[in-house]
C-alpha cells in the first residue's frame, strides 16, 4: 500500500511554462471548481465571507520577482501543486494506507475512507503541495484530475486536468512523461524544463519550464537616439550662447 | 512547525512513561504488592495518556486502528505496533510484580527494550521528515532516548542512574541545538531551488498567492517562537537538567525525586515545544519565510 512501486512505466504529470503563466489564478478558480463536486470530500472554505477567510485548495499560484545580476528585474508567475514524485515522502510516512501512488501511471491520490488526518504527509511533502480540509478532516491534494482524464462520458478534449483545460494562455501541458517521444517530453527537452528542489530528493515528475531570455538592445535604453537631442538654427544659437555664459 | 498540545504532550508524557516502565521492566525500581500496582498503574497512564493525546489532533481519529497497517514503511505504524507490543509484553511482569507470582525477569527485559524502540520509533516520525532540516538528524532519536532514560531512572528513586543519564541528557539537547542551527543551510534548499528560478537571477517574493491564511502557514510556518528561542533553550536545559540534578544533590530523597521530577517535565514541555516552534520547514521558502 503505502509502499512505493518500484517503477512506473506511464508517468502522468504536468509540464508548466513559466515563460506563458501571467498569473490570472484561472487553474486555480478551475481546480476548486471541479474539486467541489465528484471526487472525495469538497474542497471547504472557513468564513470564507468573514474577516479571515481560509480554505482548501490544491493549487496556488505565487508570483516572484528575479533580479538578473546585468538586467532589470522581471515577474515570474509561479503555480504550485502536487509534483507526483517518483519517490514521493508523503506515501511512505502514511500510517494507514491512505496516501499511495499508482502503479499504472505514477499519480498520487490518497484514499480518503482511510485517511485519519493526522497530517503526517502533508509535514513529509517540501512542496506544500498538500491540504488538510479542515471540513472533513482529511488530506487533500491534487489528482491530477483523475476522475477527468479517464471520463469517457466527456468530450475528448476535456479529459485533462481542469487546470489545463483552462489556462487561458497555455502554459500548463498535461502527459506522459515516463515517455520520451511523447509531446510534453518533448517540449521539457527543447525547453530546459526543470524539477523543483531536487535536493531533497524526491524525483518530481512535472516540469517547469524557465521564462525565454529577454531581449537585451544594445543601447542602454531604447530612448537614447531619442534623447541625443541636438538644437538648429535660432534653437542651436541660442544654444550656444547661453552655453557660454 | 505548529507545536500542537497534543503531539507535545504526546512526546512528553509517553517518552516519560515508557522510559518509567522499561525501568520496571528490568527491576531497577521493584514494588511488590498493592505499591507494585500503583507504581505499574503510573507507569501505565503516562504511557497510555501520551499515545491517547495524540489520538486529539487527528482529523479522523474514529480510523486510528487503521494506524496499524503500515509498519512496513510507516515509523508511526511501527511506533503504535512497538508500543501495544510494549504494554502487552509488561503486562504480565507488572503482574508478577504486583501479586508476587515469581515471573522470571527475562520478560521485563525484553520489555524495557521494546519500549526503548517505541520512543525510537516515536523519534524517528520526525526525524525521517527531510522537509524539516532541523529534525532530520541523528541527533533527534538521542534526545529522545535520553529523555526517556532519565525520567525513567529519577522516577525509580535511582539517583546515580539519573545523574548520568541527565548529563547524557544534556549533551544529547546541546547537541540537536548545535546540529540543528546549521541544518537548513546544509540541506541546501532555498528560493532558488524551490523555484528553480536561480539559473537567472536572485529570486524574492513579489506576491503572495492568497491574501488569508492557510494550512501550510497555520501548520508548517509557524514563526511566533524563534525569538526567543535562546532563552527557551536555557529555560528548557535549566528546568529538565540543572533543576533535577540539584534538587537529587541537595535535598532529602524523597522530596528530592518529586521536585527533581516536576522541574523536569515542566523543562521537558518547554524542550519539546521549541522543539516544534523551531523548526523550519522548507516550505516556507515559497512564501518568503522560514
Amino acid at each position: 500500500m503505502t509502499s512505493l512501486p518500484a517503477s512506473t512505466g506511464t508517468k502522468l504529470g504536468l509540464v508548466i511554462d513559466l515563460d506563458t503563466c501571467v498569473g490570472c489564478h484561472a487553474c486555480v478558480t478551475a481546480c476548486k471548481g471541479w474539486n467541489d463536486q465528484g471526487y472525495g470530500a469538497a474542497l471547504s472554505d472557513q468564513n470564507p465571507y468573514g474577516a479571515d477567510p481560509s480554505g482548501t485548495f490544491l493549487n496556488r499560484v505565487h508570483s516572484y520577482q528575479v533580479v538578473p545580476d546585468d538586467a532589470p528585474p522581471q515577474i515570474v508567475n509561479f503555480p504550485r501543486s502536487c509534483l507526483h514524485c517518483e519517490d514521493a515522502p508523503c506515501v511512505t510516512v502514511c500510517p494507514t494506507g491512505a496516501s499511495y501512488k499508482r502503479a499504472e501511471d505514477g499519480i498520487v491520490l490518497v484514499n480518503e475512507d482511510a485517511c485519519i488526518g493526522c497530517g503526517l504527509c502533508a509535514w513529509a511533502c517540501p512542496y506544500g503541495a498538500r491540504e488538510l480540509d479542515m471540513d472533513a478532516g482529511v488530506m487533500k491534494k491534487c489528482t491530477l484530475c483523475v476522475d477527468r482524464i479517464y471520463n469517457e462520458t466527456l468530450p475528448e478534449e476535456d479529459r485533462e486536468p481542469a487546470c489545463v483545460r483552462t489556462c487561458p494562455t497555455g502554459a500548463r501541458h498535461f502527459g506522459d512523461l515516463g515517455d520520451p517521444h511523447s509531446a510534453v517530453s518533448q517540449l521539457v527537452a527543447a525547453r530546459g524544463g526543470f524539477a523543483l528542489m531536487p535536493e531533497q530528493g524526491t524525483k518530481p515528475t512535472n516540469r517547469y519550464l524557465p521564462p525565454r531570455p529577454k531581449d537585451r538592445p544594445d543601447q542602454a535604453s531604447l530612448l537614447a537616439p531619442l534623447l541625443d537631442i541636438k538644437a538648429t538654427g535660432f534653437a542651436g544659437w541660442l544654444d550656444k550662447v547661453l552655453g557660454k555664459i | 512547525m505548529n507545536p500542537a498540545p497534543s503531539v507535545i504532550v504526546f512526546t512528553v508524557l509517553s517518552g516519560l512513561g515508557f522510559g518509567f516502565l522499561a525501568c520496571l521492566g528490568t527491576g531497577l525500581l521493584h514494588p511488590t504488592g498493592w505499591t507494585a500496582f500503583f507504581v505499574w498503574g503510573f507507569g501505565y497512564a503516562l504511557a497510555v495518556g501520551g499515545l491517547v493525546a495524540s489520538t486529539f489532533h487527528l482529523g479522523n481519529p474514529q480510523r486510528a486502528l487503521l494506524a496499524f497497517s503500515q509498519w512496513r514503511t510507516s515509523w508511526l505504524s511501527r511506533e503504535a505496533w512497538a508500543a501495544v507490543a510494549t504494554l502487552l509484553v509488561l503486562a504480565p511482569v507488572a503482574l508478577s510484580d504486583w501479586l508476587g507470582l515469581g515471573l522470571p525477569r527475562g520478560f521485563g527485559w525484553v520489555g524495557a527494550g521494546l519500549a526503548a524502540v517505541t520512543v525510537l520509533c516515536t523519534s524517528m516520525i520526525y526525524a525521517q521528515i527531510r522537509a524539516v532540516p532541523r529534525w532530520h538528524d541523528w541527533s533527534v532519536p538521542l534526545v529522545f532516548l535520553a529523555f526517556a532514560a532519565a525520567g525513567g531512572a529519577m522516577l525509580s528513586f535511582h539517583p546515580q542512574l539519573a545523574m548520568l543519564m541527565l548529563v547524557v541528557l544534556a549533551m544529547a539537547m546541546l547537541l540537536h541545538w548545535r546540529r540543528g542551527d546549521g541544518a537548513f543551510a546544509k540541506a541546501g534548499s532555498t528560493l532558488s531551488t524551490a523555484t528553480g528560478l536561480g539559473t537567472i537571477g536572485t529570486p524574492s517574493v513579489f506576491e503572495l498567492p492568497h491574501t488569508g491564511g492557510n494550512y501550510l502557514l497555520r501548520e508548517m510556518i509557524y514563526v511566533v517562537g524563534r525569538r526567543h528561542a535562546h532563552k527557551l533553550r536555557t529555560i528548557a536545559a535549566g528546568l529538565a537538567v540543572a533543576a533535577p540534578m540539584f534538587s537529587l544533590l541537595l535535598l532529602p530523597e524523597g522530596v528530592a525525586v518529586v521536585v527533581a521530577v516536576a522541574c523536569h517535565l515542566v523543562g521537558a514541555f518547554v524542550q519539546r515545544w521549541l522543539f516544534f516552534a523551531e523548526a523550519e520547514h522548507v516550505v516556507g521558502l515559497y512564501y518568503g519565510k522560514r
